[in-house]
């Protein structure tokens, strides 16, 4: 490496995150202040009804307005401005840490094009005729997915991922119910490396939940699914690759032998960055998959949604589909609710359109060929990591040694911990002083002192190295002064924060009312 | 897969050829696919995938969804009286100012350190949306009103381990779907009947339905077909009486002028915060609020995300964090409370900021408004010969049922006729209500003029006596 290419990236020593020291909006509050004024109704609405409170029942009308604050409108622009900028978005940083959730670039195209009033201003009951050009979005993405999973249908009525994996299970016991089978099969089988919600989202439709662990090649054995399956058995919901980033290679035969056993296989494709045109639902046997629209497929994740599943089924399963679905006749898109054992629905209306207009853009953006790169690239890119993080003093990477990982891996400071006494979370806190955001893992650490990092294809070389220079330095700093990382973060929005209240009936406190009540400093007037 | 060129995606910078190599030599292999060794050959995809053409030009990529999105005709290119749960309200210039900042669109599940400002306008947000209700405990939001009033459903079934819940059969058909797939068939799901001529829940069916067994009782107000459910303590009354819980669900814009369900006894208040401040985007721009008094029975059986406030290493610097974690899925898979994930936190960022624009005197003048011109609406619909609304004898708030029984048209022929006139008549209630016939679902708020109404009033006129079908 020459010197040139060395200075390229450089760890941002004299980082330092917004700090406004920000009131909570309800100490803004100035009586007699406005934020905005609300249009009048017209003088001959007026006349014609009045003042329109009087013909409420007497019980129905607020006697006293709600308490909220008085703040004139630039003020209040101010104050959100400011805790945006408390706010570190994938925009600003090299957003590899949260891994599990494909923290891509969302092209700003995309939020241009969902701005348009052509998305933001249209009724979803409008008659289909003026709807043309949503539906046929709609349609097209479908058919998409269809060629990327080779599923037979989707529904893009999942409100999220998690949603989508209820949608799984109410599906899966209405196949069983029309079947006849639904009170014999209550028992989903998942992976403890597949998301919380697999087991979460199918233990609300009433399902037993069994969870298999991995064994020391960090994968569920066929031994052990073939122990768990029975002619209880309802399903099986899995991601591959497990969180883990190790893709199991006997995915088929899970598949084959919980068919063998009257069951479904439900595919949690939410790791499907890295495999997009390498591999196929379809191909590995599942009956029902699902893809994250705000992960894979490049819509922003919006502080925590809005997000939105797609779900794919085999021709087996189309009928049990929620309603509506868009089908295409006759030159016209239009919403068929005639699904004969449809689960019904489980979001108003038909979907999450801006996210799933995004999703399109991407996909078209990408296109045949480039669909493929991104995946090949963000399972380079991985690699490139793991390679560097194992040499890291006090990380590791259990399972699988020598192995590559497909788009994520999941890391371990145990080593540095037991050296140390330096946590996982003080090494997040840590890197937050450099402007890098370090996630821990979904919980339970089955790998203790976790950290799962997936670096997607949006970043470059130079962004990755100097991840990693945070990363070495932070490991550097715990083994010369631990109390140093301990007591982190400095430069970040706020200091070590208290958790100890947050699990006390008595002093928690969710909204500022009940903080004011609790705090013993009821100033409401 | 072969390119001609060395062509580089904008958006894959280690499409580089130089880059790749450079790091296939760091990972030490000759190509990607080696990457790819677990994958066992019979899984692998051998084809190039059946898709477009890229468009990886940003202009042409804008062109082609214009293109496709200009086929949508919308409620600004004409005058539109839909609502039921997608609403139509104008949405002040700083809601989207806000929202669509980098920091807040992009941002995601960072810690309550470099995301502070993420915890804090979502903790306000819950304290504004308490203000609005009247109650100590609003969660982060959920996907939509279809899931708020499930979960709240389930929480019930909780809170009181009880078996079944009572819903009014006037709720939202979509809301109905969903709370049914969602509950069954771990609860049992039964309906109560209205009043045919008031539309206000028929008391003596719920007095006969109620039991030991019934873990609570949900209706709407205002209902999905618009008129104010008047008796709301007297059902919550005898839910109480029966160890059940209230549910109501709500539509939070008329909270500035209604009293909120927490004055008339419901122990669980939900709904959608979708008319605060966010566009209508096809109903897909949904968020679900739940709202429930401060006490550990409600506050332990949420499954979202409760932000909490609290304090820091550094005196007087306020902190934030999760409240009781553990009752989730994401601390304890299966045995935490439903699930939780991604929903709609920048649609609950967004109301907060409406809500604080508005203020207790915008959030009255809003709410008289739109009772002012919803009834000036209906006043002047039922003027028309064959016309009656509204439908229910009852007070509105924002919608109404206009009744056509007596016109000598269906809805449907009405809507088509509208449509030629630019008009996007009230949703069709004759499929989903059968028992009203031919009635339409009609949406009034600030956003339509008087002039909006009249034209309204002529072109149904029109249509009214027009042989055309």
């Amino acid at each position: 490496m020459t010197q040139k290419e060395k200075k390229k990236y450089r760890l941002r020593e004299n980082f330092h995150q917004a700090k406004w020291d920000e009131p909570i909006i309800f100490e803004l509050h100035t009586p007699g202040e406005r934020g905005i004024l609300v249009t009048e109704a017209e003088p001959g609405v007026v006349e014609a009804v009045g003042n329109g409170i009087s013909a409420l029942p007497e019980n129905m009308i607020r006697k006293q307005g709600p308490a909220l604050p008085e703040v004139s409108q630039m003020r209040i622009l101010k104050h959100y401005l400011r805790l945006s900028q408390q706010c570190l978005g994938a925009d600003f940083n090299i957003d590899i840490g949260q891994g599990t959730c494909t923290m891509k670039y969302s092209p700003k195209i995309h939020k241009m094009l969902a701005a348009s009033p052509k998305v933001t201003e249209i009724h979803p009951w409008q008659d289909e005729s003026t709807i043309q050009g949503a539906l046929e979005i709609m349609h097209k993405l479908d058919i998409f997915f269809r060629e990327i999973s080779g599923m037979s249908r989707f529904s893009l009525q999942p409100s999220s991922g998690s949603a989508a994996i209820f949608i799984m299970a109410s599906m899966v016991h209405a196949f069983h119910t029309f079947h006849g089978e639904a009170e014999k099969r209550d028992e989903i089988i998942t992976t403890i490396f597949s998301h919380p919600s697999d087991a979460a989202a199918a233990a609300v439709k009433g399902y037993k939940i069994i969870t298999l662990y991995h064994d020391e090649d960090g994968l569920v054995s066929v031994d052990a699914l073939k122990e768990a399956l029975s002619d209880r058995t309802a399903a099986l919901f899995i991601t591959n690759p497990e969180d883990t980033g190790i893709f199991n290679p006997n995915i088929a035969e899970f598949t084959r032998l919980v068919h063998e056993a009257g069951g479904l296989c439900g595919y949690d494709q939410a790791n499907a960055n890295g495999i997009l045109g390498i591999t196929r639902a379809k191909e590995a046997g599942f009956d029902l998959c699902f893809f994250n629209l705000h992960k894979t497929f490049s819509s922003p994740h919006g502080c925590g949604g809005p997000a939105s599943g797609a779900l794919g089924v085999t021709d087996d399963l189309i009928d049990f589909l929620p309603v509506p679905l868009v089908d295409y006749e006759d030159e016209k898109y239009y919403l068929n609710y005639d699904i004969p054992h449809t689960i019904g629905k489980t979001r108003g209306f038909h979907g999450v359109f801006p996210v799933i207009l995004k999703a399109y853009s991407w996909v078209m953006s990408l296109g045949r060929a480039w669909l493929k790169e991104a995946a090949q690239v963000a399972v380079l890119n991985n690699n490139y990591l793991l390679e560097n993080i194992k040499k890291i003093r006090g990380a590791a990477s259990p399972f699988a040694a020598g192995k590559h990982r497909i788009e994520q891996v999941r890391y371990t400071w145990e080593q540095l911990t037991q050296d140390t006494g330096v946590t996982t979370e003080d090494v997040t806190c840590r890197m937050a002083d450099f402007g890098f955001h370090l996630w821990s893992s979904h919980h339970p650490f089955v790998v203790p002192q976790p950290f799962t990092i997936e670096p997607t294809e949006s970043y470059s070389k130079d962004e990755l190295d100097e991840y990693l220079e945070g990363l070495r330095t932070v490991v550097e700093e715990a083994y010369e002064d631990p109390e140093k990382v301990k007591h982190a973060p400095y430069r970040s929005v706020v200091h070590k924060i208290d958790h100890s209240t947050l699990d006390d009936p008595e002093k928690w406190a969710i909204t500022w009312r009940a903080y004011l009540k609790k705090d013993g400093k009821d100033k409401k007037e | 897969m072969k390119k001609k060129d060395p062509f580089v995606h904008p958006y894959i910078p280690n499409s580089v050829p130089e880059v790749k190599t450079k790091m296939l030599e760091a990972v030490g292999v000759k190509d990607i696919e080696d990457l790819y060794e677990d994958i066992p050959e019979h899984l692998r995809f051998k084809r190039e995938l059946n898709l477009p053409e890229a468009l990886p030009s940003e202009l042409d990529l804008k062109r082609h969804v214009e293109k496709i999105l200009s086929k949508n005709k919308t409620c600004q290119e004409s005058i539109s009286f839909l609502g039921g749960g997608c609403w139509p309200h104008y949405v002040p210039a700083i809601c989207d100012e806000i929202n669509q900042r980098s920091e807040f669109l992009t941002a995601y599940a960072g810690e309550p350190y470099e995301d502070h400002g993420r915890f804090q306008a979502l903790f306000e947000y819950q304290s504004l949306m308490a203000e609005l209700v009247d109650m100590d405990i609003v969660n982060v939001p959920t996907y939509d009103w279809c899931q708020a009033a499930s979960t709240s459903l389930r929480m019930a079934e909780r809170i009181t381990q009880r078996g079944e819940v009572l819903v009014a059969d006037t709720v939202a058909p979509d809301r109905l779907l969903a709370i049914r797939n969602y509950c069954e068939p771990v609860v049992k799901v039964t309906l109560i009947k209205h009043c045919p001529e008031t539309g206000l829940l028929d008391l003596d069916d719920l007095k006969a339905k109620m039991s030991k067994n019934i873990a609570g009782i949900y209706f709407e107000n205002p209902s999905f077909l618009g008129f104010i459910e008047s008796k709301g303590q007297v059902i919550c009354d005898i839910a109480h009486e029966s160890g059940a819980l209230g549910i109501v669900g709500v539509d939070p814009i008329s909270l500035g002028v209604l009293a909120p369900p927490s004055h008339y006894g419901a122990d669980i208040v939900c709904g959608d915060v979708q008319p605060l401040g966010v566009h209508m985007n096809y109903g897909g721009a949904l968020g679900g609020f739940i709202a429930t008094r401060d006490e550990e029975r409600f506050v332990m059986e949420y499954p979202s995300r409760l932000f909490g406030i609290t304090k820091t290493s550094v005196d007087g610097e306020y902190g934030f964090g999760d409240v009781a974690y553990d009752r989730t899925s994401f601390g304890v898979r299966e045995r935490g409370k439903e699930f939780v994930g991604t929903a709609a936190a920048l649609w609950g960022i967004t109301a907060g900021v409406y809500l604080s624009l508005m203020g207790p005197k915008g959030m009255k003048d809003l709410g008289q408004h739109i009772l002012q011109k919803s009834q000036y609406a209906m006043k002047r619909l039922s003027e028309i010969e064959g016309v009656k609304t509204p439908r229910f004898a009852s007070a509105h708030f924002k919608e109404f049922v206009v009744d056509f029984n007596d016109t000598k048209k269906s809805v449907s022929q009405i809507n088509r006729l509208l449509l030629k006139q630019g008009i996007f008549g009230g949703k069709d209630l004759s499929l989903e209500f059968p028992d009203l016939g031919q009635c339409a679902l009609y949406c009034v708020t600030e956003i339509h003029t008087n002039e909006d109404i009249d034209s309204l009033v002529n072109a149904l006129t029109d249509c009214l006596t027009s042989k055309d079908e």
